[in-house]
């Protein structure tokens, strides 16, 4: 059993950097997608909605290709900062970020759009600057509906599994996560251990999707106003 | 003709409906498909074996599973598979499969052998000349099979056991689901070293170079069985005496495999 803490811990671990850079980047790329007005916008949308979609498998593949030994940035990686992504559990932290991606992107990107320009404008006639618009006005307005889309995706980035088995491996305390385990489980016969994984990782995602869905905007109007 | 659109709607959805059906009972065409679930080594052989077992039996189709040998006896044990004969890559593994009577003791046969080799990126200029040279700094990682679903992982701990170095070299261990990805891994590059067989080295003669032959302290022996729960218990029993035959086993010898 000691194994399976070690890998729900490594799992959160994960999860949650994965979770964190993807907020960092789905906000900012869901702002820029939201707000900006250029040729071939939706083009651009779709392409970054595509790791939703494709297979993780294929996902894996691509990062196995581009991110190792001999691949274009890994092998740059490589030689200029020593820094081996495969096999590690950074690796790992990518391809949960990759395949979690869309979840917070698609979530900002509609949060911002529900977000009532006037508002924003009327900022701006006080002379607020537009940092601090985004921050103090726009920001706060969205905040529920990029939440819902954060949980959303710690819980896929929670549950990644083919991604990772290609990029990360399985590596105990390393890279082996809870899906890993139990898929491991299963195969060596370790029915104990694998329903023991099996029960903590339902009850963490289950969690997970109970706080996403009191945040739903819709919920919170009925609740509080 | 009627021209209301519902009941050419209903007339057209079961033309379809019989199109289908027709179509799904067309695929089932041979007089038995024998579903055979091998160990993930044998895979490039047995698929030039299948074809010849077909020719010497018209109307048969073989079926073929490859994985690890431990995964696939999990599939049979706790999902049923409807697997008919099964090859696995240690007498283990087997015996595992005999002792939950789910193979047929009667039927066991062995039917190859293989050899247990280290090796290398093709790329790399240093190879171990040792066992003991694994434990050098330079060999940060070493894809060793998982030794509770794959054989190869299993020969591979118990000789590093022997010879004392397991607790060094486990630190080191990139975990593989099954022999064929120990060697990608080796193949693209991504670790220092892995143990798989000579017949899996062989395979990608441009890409990995093989350093050590290693002995183990059981031979590495697959032994065959029919699955108890099998329909085609005869056709079953063919197809293992088929792979001891001439023609089996020099497609087997061809890959490197060697008598059982």
């Amino acid at each position: 059993m000691e194994a399976a803490w070690i890998a729900l811990a490594l799992t959160l671990k994960v999860a949650g950097w994965a979770t964190a850079l993807n907020l960092v980047l789905g906000v900012a790329v869901g702002y820029a997608i939201a707000r900006g007005r250029f040729p071939g916008r939706d083009v651009v949308d779709a392409v970054l909605t595509l790791p939703m979609v494709m297979p993780p498998t294929v996902l894996g593949y691509y990062l196995l290709v581009l991110l190792g030994s001999h691949g274009a940035f890994g092998a740059w990686l490589i030689e200029h900062f020593g820094i081996r992504l495969i096999f590690t559990w950074q690796g790992a932290v990518i391809a949960a970020m990759v395949v979690a991606f869309p979840l917070v992107f698609k979530a900002a990107r509609a949060a911002f759009e529900t977000v009532d320009p006037q508002l924003e404008d009327a900022a701006r006639t006080v002379g607020v600057h537009e940092v601090a618009i985004f921050f103090r006005v726009t920001l706060p307005l969205a905040w529920r509906g990029i939440l819902a889309g954060l949980l959303l995706s710690f819980a896929r980035a929670l549950g990644e599994f083919g991604a990772t088995l290609m990029v990360a491996g399985s590596i105990p305390g390393r890279t082996q996560t809870m899906s890993i385990a139990v898929y491991e489980a299963v195969q060596a016969g370790q029915d104990d251990a694998a329903n023991f994984l099996v029960a903590v990782t339902s009850i963490v995602c289950v969690a997970v999707l109970l706080a996403a869905g009191r945040l739903v905007p819709g919920r919170v109007a009925a609740r509080g106003s | 003709m009627n021209r209301s659109s519902r009941p050419w709607s209903v007339a057209a959805a079961r033309r379809a409906l019989a199109l289908v059906v027709l179509a799904a009972g067309a695929t089932a065409a041979h007089a038995a498909d024998l579903t055979v679930s091998a160990a993930a080594s044998l895979t490039n052989a047995f698929k030039e074996v299948g074809p010849l077992f077909e020719a010497a039996h018209p109307g048969t189709k073989v079926l073929f599973n490859f994985g690890a040998s431990g995964a696939l006896l999990q599939q049979i044990a706790k999902g049923g598979a409807p697997v008919d004969v099964f090859v696995s890559a240690d007498e283990e593994t087997m015996d595992q499969a005999q002792r939950q009577g789910i193979a047929q003791a009667a039927r066991r046969r062995d039917v190859v052998s293989n050899t247990l080799v280290v090796i290398v990126p093709g790329s790399v200029a240093n190879a171990p000349k040792a066992l003991a040279d694994l434990a050098q700094a330079s060999y940060q990682r070493i894809a060793i099979g998982l030794p509770a679903s794959v054989p190869v992982g299993r020969y591979t701990k118990g000789v590093l056991e022997a010879a004392g170095l397991w607790s060094v070299i486990e630190p080191k261990m990139v975990g593989a689901n099954n022999v064929r990805q120990a060697l990608d891994y080796v193949a693209r590059g991504e670790v220092d070293a892995a143990f798989v067989y000579a017949t899996d080295a062989a395979l990608m003669p441009d890409k990995v170079k093989v350093a050590l032959t290693v002995p183990t302290q059981t031979p590495v022996r697959y032994p065959a069985a029919s699955i108890v729960a099998s329909p085609n218990v005869q056709l079953a029993a063919k197809f293992i005496e088929y792979l001891l035959s001439a023609p089996a086993q020099a497609v087997l010898a061809k890959y490197g495999f060697g008598k059982p």
